[in-house]
């Protein structure tokens, strides 16, 4: 495997393990932003490290592992006092002893649930919306800073900047890392749809000619939808935008067709949606 | 993009010999992460070719073949449709799915319209944005 093929699975393997690997971690660390350095790190050890050693056999189990060590780092060095924290340190120490854990093992419910708590947290409405959407990208999609200021037309510094205060105000407020239960989560889940759909149209509303980001917004859109019908499976109101979102985006290219095709478009758009929130 | 991954034919499915339990949780499992990182979009198994048939189109003749199909080895068995970024995250999903020694498994990007340049007209894309927009209210 020559560097270039090292560097194209990296890439890969990043945009399948990245959110659970920060959920995980957001877990153990209830802290999301922390989670997700210590995954950034992990990810610049791997790419000094594999072009050498090669891509190891569990590549998401061998990350986790690195990002866990590093977060013990992290809590020794700052020499925390707090007895939580501590506490953590411990628990993290005492799931390393244990063996590599196996992929298997890696794809119990916790993972649902881990990712299910970063979406919402990623969504959290103390966030004003310009930042759930860079937040949400960022931690569910493993985009780069770079990768989603192409794609909303942004200076990277602003959607830098945007991040670290999103991670900030989610620290600060110390917003739980957690799913809402009963009548919030209603209320939660439209905030986390409208993020998905404001991606989806972000997308959507690319003129050809464009940068390539600009499209691939709506699958981007598609996919955290499809990732959300996955997790939550009993929802009606995410299948029901989801199917919103395929019916305009199997359009997309013949969107510029005469007028007769739009009305079209709105019967169909209403047949579509009955069948599936019945 | 998307592409479909193939798992061809072998002599047990051939032979119509469904998976064990074991095997079939195991896929379970990966199919299962693989609908919560909305990857995949369908995936079915086939039966035996000895149940499939196949039309031969010679002049204005039409004649049709019952199986079974010798070469087992070109016949699918099994196939997915996925949504990825690109083959090397394809690549690195297949690496993760449970299969035996030996086995061997594909994987193709589907042509996308872009593929195809201005031979597909306008007036071609509609009509296939149509026929999908039909069959997605039909499902």
């Amino acid at each position: 495997m020559t560097a270039t093929d090292t560097h194209r699975s990296i890439e890969a393997i990043w945009r399948i393990e990245s959110a659970q690997i920060i959920a995980g971690l957001a877990r153990m660390l209830r802290d999301v932003g922390l989670a997700e350095e210590l995954a950034q790190d992990a990810l610049v050890t791997a790419l000094e490290q594999w072009p050498q050693t090669g891509v190891p056999d569990n590549p998401g189990a061998w990350l986790m592992t690195t990002a866990k060590h590093r977060a013990i780092d992290r809590l020794r060095r700052r020499q925390l006092r707090e007895r939580k924290h501590e506490e953590i340190a411990r628990e993290l120490e005492s799931e390393q002893a244990d063996a590599m854990p196996h992929f298997d093992a890696m794809l119990d419910d916790d993972i649902g649930d881990d990712l299910l708590r970063l979406i919402f947290t990623a969504c959290h409405p103390a966030l004003p919306a310009e930042s759930r959407v860079a937040l949400t990208l960022r931690l569910l999609g493993g985009l780069s800073t770079a990768e989603i200021a192409r794609a909303f037309l942004q200076p990277e510094p602003t959607i830098a900047q945007r991040i670290v205060r999103a991670k900030r105000t989610l620290a600060e407020k110390q917003v739980p890392f957690e799913v809402p239960r009963g009548e919030e989560l209603a209320e939660r889940l439209d905030a986390v749809l409208g993020v998905i759909y404001l991606v989806f149209n972000e997308g959507y509303t690319a003129t050809a000619g464009d940068d390539w980001m600009r499209p691939a917004l709506c699958e981007e859109a598609l996919q955290l939808g499809r990732i959300l019908a996955g997790l939550m499976p009993r929802q009606a109101a995410v299948f029901g935008l989801l199917a919103l979102m395929e019916l305009q985006a199997s359009r997309t290219h013949a969107r510029s067709g005469p007028d007769g095709e739009t009305i079209r478009l709105l019967e169909q758009n209403r047949a579509r949606w009955d069948r599936l929130l019945i | 993009m998307r592409c479909i991954v193939i798992v061809k034919a072998n002599r047990d499915t051939e032979a119509g010999v469904t998976p064990s339990t074991e095997r079939l949780a195991a896929m379970g499992r990966f199919n299962e992460a693989l609908v919560k990182a909305g990857v995949m979009l369908a995936g079915e198994g086939l039966h035996p070719s000895s149940r499939g048939v196949r039309v031969r189109f010679d002049g204005a003749q039409r004649n049709v073949i019952d199986g079974p199909f010798a070469e087992s080895k070109e016949l699918i068995a099994v196939f997915w449709l996925w949504q990825v970024k690109s083959m090397a995250e394809a690549i690195e999903w297949l690496k993760r799915a449970p299969f035996d020694d030996g086995a061997e498994v594909e994987i193709r990007p589907v042509f996308e319209a872009e593929d195809f340049g201005d031979k597909f007209t306008d007036a071609l894309r509609a009509q296939e944005a149509n026929l999908r927009e039909q069959i997605g209210s039909r499902q």
